[in-house]
């Protein structure tokens, strides 16, 4: 099924997006954050936590208290020349020793080491993702729309049994959702944890865990299974690198979810998420965005360009950050009011419009859940028609509608009723996206091509007022976020000269060549 | 008034349609397990219609049955709160005859709850359903704090604007979580000795008004409740308090 659309329009839409991106990109590389350089202190081999229960990467980025704009790295590094591992280093400044900063003659050794050490984990990361390569080869990919589900026990090891019934029950890609207060907290928490609230903490540990679980059942299931979890919230790079190691496949990781739904700072955001989504792009990771939040907040029969602005504008951060198109997630949603007369038809023309704008990308698609109510009849009956919508319009990630969304976190059988209506409706319905076409100057190609106009103008308006006035102003999901307000901005610091980062220093010039892959 | 049983299609038939899903394997024994499991429930005749393995060692099963007791309608008082219908313009007028000044209502999902959905749909101007959000009404002053907002900051945010009314939002829970966190605001109110200056309030689609009053709240709104059902509540409230000399501090 394809739609009319007006190529100079897209064509401008493009653009108008990279010029979005560039100061937002400018003001990422003149800054750093805590986030950032505890990532570098983990993907040094740094874990553990103190006798306070502090991870040490905390304890390391703390110790170096106002010189966070010079970076970790190289007093870091320094204090390994001894012989040392930074673990180690890690451990003795937990117990009192001070962490200083190199002495000039020092640097040259410093930066020998430090450079080795990120190339060292850069190895690292680069086999996991040959690994995933591997085992994609020899049990296969599912067709698509891949069938995405949750679990949200609280308890890693209730997840682990939840994610391998759903796996045999159909699911491709398991996602654990994270306790709901885990994007405000400023560490990652360690090891595994059985104790959590609507989701289970994200901890590499617990990353661990769930993808042994799905590593044992694939096997069983013959094909590939994804593992999600979400670099978004306060340690969007950390929550990257914890993924990088452990081999997750997808991470939610938007741009501006953190800034507009759990009011983080935007400079912060905006600085973390250029490197989260470095680590990620690096690692394989396929990024989901949050765009389907935007419609939560504001009614989707009139914010549907919203949607699709800030599609252009995370494909253009990710593009930049080195994710190449195959790997950026973008994310839109089923939310238009079920009531409304022509709701599905709407809700196909923006599918369709964002699946024919974005070819490449594997689109993430959510159910509703705003409209959805106590009644789980028509809950599921909603959720037949997005799964209708999902097959028919070619996505690529449909995260499935389950039956008592807006009741409680899924039950095992809940999940199975998804997944049974979900593979149904996709046998049933696959052959309908070679099928149809939009009648020309129908209902629905009208619908798309306004739609686009709209996004075409509010990144218009965007470009012109700059990406920190535009989120000040509200226009992203009715949300507006100053620039020097929310969560997290004590932890960001201007870049010094002499900052040193050596993922940054390893990663940057390979990022173009990455996103053209 | 006699008892009544569930209606299915014939009135005293009892029927109830179940579905449940038992930790056992979906093998031979599984119907009669079905089975057994209903009648030591209480239930009558029991029929399994629908089985099918959840999992390994997981069956889950669609169910009739016949209830075994019925209830009396006599004995039951409400759990949803008797609000009055009354309009928007009729709700601004009543505060605005009888109190005089805007009502201050000042709302927030709490704790662990990240979920702005219910105190949005309430407070935001532009409400649902076609119902204006509190916001909109010119004889409220409504403060939205947002999602996780500690309990203790919203005593000091109540204190600190004088409100009438704590407005409060639980979504999302998970092992009564949202009764934890319900408790802890009444208790903080209680033990500050503040808990008789505020109507307390709270919504979520798994509260009811009897469930909150359990909790010590004044009031519960479950799912569906709309905007002007909760400020007509309030409104009402606040001027019978007021009359009675119950709300001593914007008085």
């Amino acid at each position: 099924m394809k739609l009319e659309l007006d190529s100079g329009l897209v064509a401008e839409a493009r653009g108008l997006a990279d010029e979005i991106a560039g100061p937002v990109l400018e003001f990422a590389r003149a800054h750093t954050t805590v986030a950032i350089e505890r990532t570098v202190a983990r993907l040094f081999g740094v874990d553990g936590v103190d006798d306070l229960g502090v991870p040490l990467p905390n304890v390391l980025v703390d110790a170096l208290g106002p010189r966070l704009g010079k970076g970790l790295a190289m007093p870091l590094a320094a204090a390994c020349a001894a012989g040392r591992t930074p673990q180690q280093v890690a451990e003795a400044v937990a117990a009192g020793e001070p962490l200083d900063d190199p002495p000039e003659e020092m640097l040259p050794e410093a930066r020998r080491l430090a450079a080795a050490l990120a190339e060292e984990a850069d190895a690292a990361i680069l086999a996991r993702r040959a690994e995933r390569s591997r085992l994609i080869e020899q049990y296969g990919d599912p067709p698509t729309p891949w069938i995405y589900v949750i679990v949200a026990t609280g308890n890693i090891h209730e997840d682990a049994r939840q994610a391998q019934a759903a796996a045999r029950a159909g699911a491709d890609v398991v996602a654990v959702i994270r306790s709901t207060a885990q994007s405000l907290i400023d560490y990652v928490p360690y090891g595994e944890t059985t104790e959590g609230f609507g989701g289970t903490y994200a901890t590499q540990a617990n990353f661990r865990r769930v993808r042994a679980a799905l590593d044992e059942v694939m096997p069983e299931v013959g094909r590939y299974l994804r593992l999600t979890n979400y670099a978004s919230g306060l340690c969007m790079p950390e929550i990257a690198a914890c993924g990088a190691m452990e081999r997750l496949d997808m991470m939610l990781n938007d741009s501006m979810y953190g800034i507009l739904f759990r009011d983080i700072n935007p400079q912060r955001t905006f600085c973390d998420q250029y490197v989260s989504r470095m680590v990620n792009g690096r690692a394989g990771i396929i990024i989901n965005t949050g765009e389907d939040n935007y419609l939560t907040t504001a009614p989707g029969h009139e914010a549907g360009h919203t949607v699709v602005a800030s599609n252009f504008i995370n494909r253009a951060l990710a593009l930049a950050a080195g994710i190449p198109e195959p790997q950026i997630g973008l994310g839109h949603a089923f939310e238009i009011d079920p009531d409304r007369p022509g709701q599905l038809m709407e809700e196909w023309a923006i599918a369709l419009l964002i699946r024919e704008l974005f070819p490449r990308c594997p689109l993430k698609y959510m159910p509703p859940t705003k409209h959805v109510t106590g009644d789980i009849f028509r809950t599921q009956s909603l959720g037949t028609l997005f799964n209708l919508v999902g097959v028919a319009t070619g996505q690529h990630i449909q995260l499935l509608s389950i039956l008592t969304e807006a009741v409680h976190t899924p039950f095992l059988s809940d999940r199975m009723l998804a997944i049974q209506d979900a593979r149904r409706v996709f046998e049933a319905a696959r052959p309908l996206r070679d099928s149809l076409q939009a009648v020309p100057g129908g209902p629905l190609e009208q619908r798309a091509q306004l739609v686009l106009r709209q996004a075409v103008d509010l990144l218009g308006q965007v470009a012109e007022a700059g990406m920190f006035e535009a989120v000040e102003r509200g226009w992203f999901a009715d949300t507006p976020r100053p620039r020097d307000g929310g969560r997290g901005l004590e932890g960001v610091a201007q870049r010094e000269p002499g900052y040193a980062n050596p993922f940054l220093e390893l990663w940057e010039p390979t990022l173009a060549e990455a996103a053209s892959a | 008034m006699p008892e009544i049983v569930p209606y299915g299609d014939t009135l005293g038939d009892g029927m109830v349609q179940l579905s449940f899903t038992l930790p056992a394997p979906a093998d031979a024994r599984a119907r009669e397990l079905g089975l057994q499991f209903l009648r030591n429930t209480g239930f009558l005749e029991p029929q399994i219609v629908h089985i099918a393995a959840a999992d390994r060692d997981m069956t889950f099963y669609v169910a009739y049955a016949r209830a075994a007791r019925g209830v009396d309608p006599d004995e039951i008082t409400a759990s949803e709160v008797e609000a009055p219908e009354l309009s928007f313009s009729q709700i601004n007028a009543l505060i605005e005859r009888e109190l005089g000044r805007r009502m201050v209502v000042i709302g927030a999902a709490i704790e662990s709850d990240a979920h702005t959905v219910g105190i949005d749909a309430i407070m935001n101007m532009k409400g649902f359903a076609g119902d204006y959000g509190l916001e909109r009404y010119p004889w409220i002053e409504a403060v939205n704090l947002g999602a996780q907002v500690p309990c203790e900051r919203l005593v000091r945010e109540a204190q600190e604007r004088r409100a009438d009314a704590i407005l409060v939002s639980q979504v999302v829970t998970q092992k009564q979580v949202h009764a934890r966190q319900l408790t802890k605001l009444v208790d903080l109110l209680e033990a500050e000795r503040l808990r008789d200056r505020y109507l307390l309030v709270c919504g979520g689609p798994r509260l009811s008004n009897t469930f909150a009053k359990e909790l010590g709240y004044d009031a519960g709104f479950g799912p569906g409740s709309r905007p002007s059902h909760v400020a007509a509540w309030m409104a009402r409230e606040l001027v019978a308090r007021a009359a009675a000399g119950e709300q001593p501090q914007n008085a």
